[in-house]
This record gives structure tokens, C-alpha cells and sequence, in this order.
């Protein structure tokens, strides 16, 4: 932002080689710092459907399942309030209950795993 | 009544106001480290420029007791001055009044001063230190905030629009920074954000502190909301300074010119780039061999640093640079360094700024948080933003110019008006490494030796396509020139284009990709 800052001679501005990081594009490894965000970014992980999460931080209203219980793809599996509204929980295939992760009351974390089918 | 008592009264009502919410709130304000909005104006404007209107505006509100309450100005102050000989709009809001809160004739003293801006002219400022919506008047406090986001929005590219966050700026009052061309920002001071923490607690869950929420730091690295940080109030009121004497009065000037300076000895162009593409460097210096006095004044260099944007003075004139930055993600496009450069681009033609664009970069990021972050839409903008501009565009590549990276940095395709490149630039469709793998994959996996066949086809790529001759050969590279020679072609081209004509076709608008 201010001149002042960076006014110093480029040829004094060493690049200090252990810190430089290596990114590589099509083959080719360029020497470079990386951003926050990009360290940061969070790694992919597929859809699974028998895991059941949180798409919206909130609370377990209601659980309508039990552990090792028959469902069908369109079960209703508990309702999950967030945001004034009482979402329910639907199960996108047919299973078996495996885990209830959650109990009724409790506040859940958007991502979090609820309940495991098998 | 004589007119000299009368004039003491008025003196004595203007002191009355000038006291903004009491000693006491006053005294608040200066422990949260803050000036007051009228020590806020004084300071940024030039001595005794400042003239205040409707200081004497005062509030409807009936209910909830608010009849009895009196509310100095309304919580804002507005009027005229000039920085650096420059006019300008001004609103400060005052958060010792009713914490700055916005009720219907606080909003009417804000559209008065933007209506005024936009007749005349001339830049807007906005100070912005306030609680949010006046409960107590409701609908018209929501009224007022609307009424403020469209006259943004049609001042947009008219006349240059600066918002200073001093304090507070949450909710939808945070939309209006959000319209405007330049957010500034304190460490500490500023906060914005729709949602507070509180709320944040109380529907998800979830704890987080103002500052870590919406602070001045969040938005200059995280979010690319605000584009100038600084650590206090009067060093943010230098750099507000110092973007004036770089941008127009409107869109119908150009920027006032300086004396020109050349750029300073440190700045040796052909010892900053390395000749190995794979290494990196620090390409505020290529700028800063290019500029005046090497002069440059970065826009938000704390965010999507892989692309640097700003302005210099070429010949005393201001220019806008959009650079690679090799030193950060190989200087790649990404989400974000498209964002931040198309947006710079949009600025710079609408307000008659001519933009030098310095190359060297191996193409997009690739990455699935890349792909499903939407780089495909937010790529399109750089693009958009390149075609569409009919300011003159320059483009100088220095080093690597790969594949749909190539084409987006105002190269030939999409009209810049001057191309030129150093003779170590290298032009083509991707890396050396990356081609020969593709075109010579049957001869190297078939080789008795693979890994020396590579070695081998890749040197022969590289002697063939990597060089600027291959584009200059079709004359999509206007000239190869030395390091030294930039700024004088870069100078001329300036020259030469300043009556230049470029017609785009009539509409209504375009539809870029937002």
C-alpha cells in the first residue's frame, strides 16, 4: 500500500530459497510461496450416501429411527431444526440403521455426521 | 433581535451541535480508539475546506419516546470540501449520536449529499460508524438504506465512490461499502458483517469474535472486501489522500497529471526476472522499473496475491497495472485473482485510465476447490472485463505466457491495442514439460530410455515454441523488445492512443459473468 514500504533495492530483496514452496502445473514444478487460502483449501471427499450429515448447522429435534431398524430410500429419519425451520431428515436409499450419532436436543455443527446406514 | 446577537445565536446553536451525543459518548468513542466524526472530516480534508450541510436536521421518530429525545444532526455529518485541491461529497457518521444508528433523516442526509455528488460531479466519501438500522423508526430506517444502495449503484462508474469502515457496518448497512469502488479499512476499528456474532451463536452455534468474524484483516486477506488496510485511523486518511491524487474527478476526466519523474537507478529490469521460468520474483519491482519515480500504490495486496493490481504514473499520467505475481502461486488465475482483476479492469475503463498488463504466468490453478469454487465463471470475468474495456490497453510479456492464461491477460485475441514481449517470453499452448509429454508421449514411453527421451523432446519444444517469435511470426506480438526499452514502448503507446476510438456495439448493458 505505502511506497515507503517497498522502496528498498529489488536487488537486496533476496528471495530466501528454503521457504519457496513447489506448485506444479501441468508437469512443471514452479518455485512459489503459496496463499492461506490455498493451504487452506479442504481436501475433496466423495458423497457418501450412507453417511448422513448435518447440511445446515442446528438442533435434533426429534430422532424417528433406531439402531438396527429397516428404512426405505424416503424414511424419515429425524428432523433437524435450524434457522426457524424444522427441516426433516430423509434417507436417500434403502438400509439399515448402523449408528445414531446424535441424541434429541442435541446441537449439531454443519458437516457433521448424524447417522450411519449399512 | 440585532443581527450580531442573532449571529451569536446561531454560533451558540452550531456549538450545541458540535457536541454530537455528549461529553460522555465522546468520551466512549476516544477509549475505543476512535476519532469522532467531525475530528474524522477535519482530518481528512484540506484545511478549512469542510462546509457542512443540514446541521440542524432533525428526527421524526414519534414512538417508543423517541419525540422527547434529541439527536444532534440526525448521527451524521455531511457536506463539501477538497483533498489536495480536489472536490469532494462527504458523510461522516457520528457514533455518538444514538450509535450512528440510521433512521429516516440520518438516510436523507446521506442521499442529499450523494444527490449532490452525482450533480456536481465530484467523488464521494463515506464514513461509516454506525449501530446499524434505527429500531425505533422501523420500515423507514429500512427505507433509508435502500434508497442509499440505489443511488450507489447509479453513481457506479460515474463519479469514483470511497467508503471508510470507522467503526461498525453490519447488516444491510454493510452493502453500501460493498457497491462503491474502494473500501477502506482499521486494524481494530473496522467490522463488518450481515450477521453478527451474537446471532451466529444463537442459530448455529457457533463462536466467533467480532474481529475474527469481520475485521479489518478478514476482509483485506480472506474475503477481498475492503482493498486498503491500515493500522490507524490517519494512516488510512493518508491513503485515501494519496488514491485521490491518482484517480478522476468523474468519468468524463481523466486523472490530473504530475510532473514526470523517471524511475529511480535501484531498478535494474534486466537483473529482477530470472531466466528460469520455474524461478520466482518479486514482480512489484518490474512495475516500480516502469513507473515514475518507481512509484506504485498497490490495491489490495493483501488479498489473492497471485495477481497485483494497482496504479503508477507513466509521463506524469495515471496508469493502472494488472501483473502476475510469480512470487505467489507461480502467478497463476484463480477464483479469487480473477476477481480481483476483472474488477480493477472495470475501474480502470470506466474511469479513463490506461492499463498496462505485465505477463508471466503457467495458466489457471488446477484443483477441485478450483473447479467447484465456479473458476469457470469467475475466469469468464477477466476475460469479459478485457474485451469489453476501450481504455488503451498495453500488454508486455516477460517470461511464461501459457495456454488460456495467455489469452486472458489482454493478449492480441481479445484487443489490446499494443502487444509486446521480452525475448526470453515463451508463448504456447502449456509448459514445455506438459506439451512434450502430450505430442511426443508413443516416442518417449517407446524409447529405450524413457526419461532421457523426455529430456530430449522437451529441450526440442522448448527450442521450437518457447519464444516470443512463433506469436510475432503470426503478428499476435506487435514487437520483441529489450527489458530497457518497456517503458519508452510503453510510454509511446500511451501517447499515441490518447484520442483513440474504439467502438463497441450499443446496448442497454452487458450481462458479465457476476
Amino acid at each position: 500500500m505505502s511506497d515507503s514500504k517497498k522502496e528498498n533495492s529489488p536487488e537486496k530483496e533476496v528471495v530466501k530459497k528454503p521457504r519457496l514452496k513447489s506448485l506444479n502445473i501441468d508437469g512443471t514444478k514452479y518455485k512459489t510461496n503459496f496463499t492461506k487460502s490455498f493451504e487452506e483449501r479442504k481436501a475433496y471427499s466423495p458423497y457418501n450416501e450412507k453417511k448422513i450429515t448435518a447440511f445446515i448447522p442446528g438442533s435434533i429435534v426429534k430422532i424417528n429411527v433406531k439402531k438396527g431398524q429397516k428404512i426405505r430410500a424416503g424414511s424419515k429419519l429425524l428432523i433437524l431444526e435450524a434457522m426457524k425451520m424444522k427441516n426433516r431428515i430423509i434417507a436417500p436409499v434403502n438400509g439399515i440403521i448402523k449408528k445414531i450419532l446424535v441424541k434429541e436436543g442435541e446441537n449439531v455443527s454443519k458437516n457433521q455426521l448424524l447417522i450411519e446406514l449399512e | 433581535m440585532s443581527l450580531k446577537q442573532k449571529i451569536k445565536e446561531l454560533q451558540k446553536k452550531r456549538e450545541e451541535v458540535f457536541s454530537g451525543g455528549g461529553e460522555k459518548a465522546v468520551e466512549k468513542q476516544a477509549a475505543m480508539g476512535k476519532m469522532t466524526a467531525r475530528a474524522r472530516i477535519l482530518e481528512l480534508l484540506d484545511k478549512d475546506s469542510f462546509q457542512e450541510y443540514d446541521l440542524f436536521v432533525e428526527h421524526e421518530a414519534r414512538d417508543f419516546n423517541m419525540d422527547k429525545k434529541t439527536l444532534h444532526g440526525d448521527g451524521v455529518i455531511i457536506g463539501i470540501g477538497k483533498i489536495y485541491g480536489a472536490p469532494v461529497c462527504i458523510y461522516a457518521q457520528d457514533f455518538t449520536v444514538a450509535g450512528g444508528s440510521l433512521g429516516l433523516m440520518h438516510s436523507r442526509k446521506i442521499t442529499k449529499i450523494m444527490d449532490h455528488a452525482m450533480k456536481m460531479r465530484v467523488p464521494l466519501i463515506g464514513i461509516n460508524d454506525s449501530g446499524g438500522a434505527r429500531v425505533q423508526e422501523g420500515v423507514n430506517s429500512l427505507a433509508g438504506y435502500g434508497e442509499i444502495f440505489f443511488r450507489n449503484t447509479l453513481a457506479s462508474g460515474v463519479i469514483p465512490q470511497i467508503s471508510v469502515i470507522l467503526g461498525p457496518c453490519a447488516g444491510g448497512a454493510v452493502y453500501s461499502p460493498a457497491l462503491t469502488d474502494f473500501v477502506f479499512v482499521v486494524d481494530n476499528i473496522s467490522k463488518m458483517f450481515i450477521t453478527g456474532p451474537e446471532v451466529i451463536k444463537t442459530v448455529l452455534g457457533e463462536e466467533i469474535s467480532m474481529e475474527a468474524l469481520g475485521g479489518a484483516k478478514v476482509h483485506c486477506e480472506t474475503t477481498g472486501n475492503a482493498h486498503f488496510f491500515s493500522e490507524s485511523e490517519t494512516e488510512c486518511f493518508d491513503q485515501i489522500k494519496k488514491l485521490i491524487t491518482y484517480i478522476p474527478w468523474n468519468n468524463t476526466k481523466k486523472a490530473k497529471p504530475f510532473p514526470t519523474k523517471k524511475p529511480k537507478k535501484d531498478y535494474k529490469i534486466e537483473s529482477i526476472v530470472p531466466g528460469d521460468p520455474k524461478q520466482p520474483y518479486d514482480i512489484i519491482n518490474v512495475i516500480r522499473a516502469i513507473t515514475d519515480n518507481s512509484e506504485f500504490f498497490e490495491i489490495q495486496e493483501l488479498w489473492a496475491k497471485n495477481i497485483v493490481i494497482g496504479f503508477g504514473r507513466m509521463n506524469g499520467e495515471t496508469v493502472g497495472f494488472v501483473a502476475n505475481q510469480p512470487l505467489v502461486l507461480a502467478g497463476v488465475l484463480d477464483v479469487d485473482s480473477s476477481d480481483k482483476a476483472a474488477r480493477f479492469i472495470r475501474y480502470c475503463d470506466a474511469f479513463n485510465i490506461p492499463i498496462v498488463t505485465l505477463v508471466d504466468l503457467p495458466g489457471y490453478l488446477p484443483g477441485i476447490d478450483q473447479e467447484h469454487a465456479g473458476v469457470i465463471r469467475h475466469g469468464a470475468k477477466i476475460l469479459y472485463a478485457y474485451s469489453e474495456a476501450t481504455v488503451p490497453k498495453i500488454t508486455v510479456i516477460l517470461r511464461k505466457a501459457y495456454g488460456g492464461g495467455y489469452i486472458a491477460m489482454n493478449s492480441r485475441h481479445l484487443h489490446a491495442d499494443f502487444v509486446f514481449a521480452w525475448p526470453g517470453a515463451e508463448i504456447a499452448v502449456m509448459g514445455p514439460e506438459g506439451a512434450a509429454n502430450i505430442i511426443f508421449r508413443r516416442e518417449i514411453s517407446g524409447a529405450e530410455n524413457p526419461e532421457e527421451m523426455r529430456k530430449l523432446k522437451i529441450k526440442e519444444y522448448k527450442d521450437k515454441f518457447a519464444n516470443p517469435y512463433v506469436a510475432a511470426a503470426k503478428g499476435y506480438v506487435d514487437s520483441v523488445i529489450e527489458p530497457k526499452e518497456t517503458r519508452n514502448f510503453i510510454l509511446q503507446s500511451i501517447e499515441v492512443s490518447s484520442d483513440k476510438v474504439a467502438e463497441r456495439p450499443k446496448k442497454k448493458h452487458g450481462i458479465p459473468p457476476f
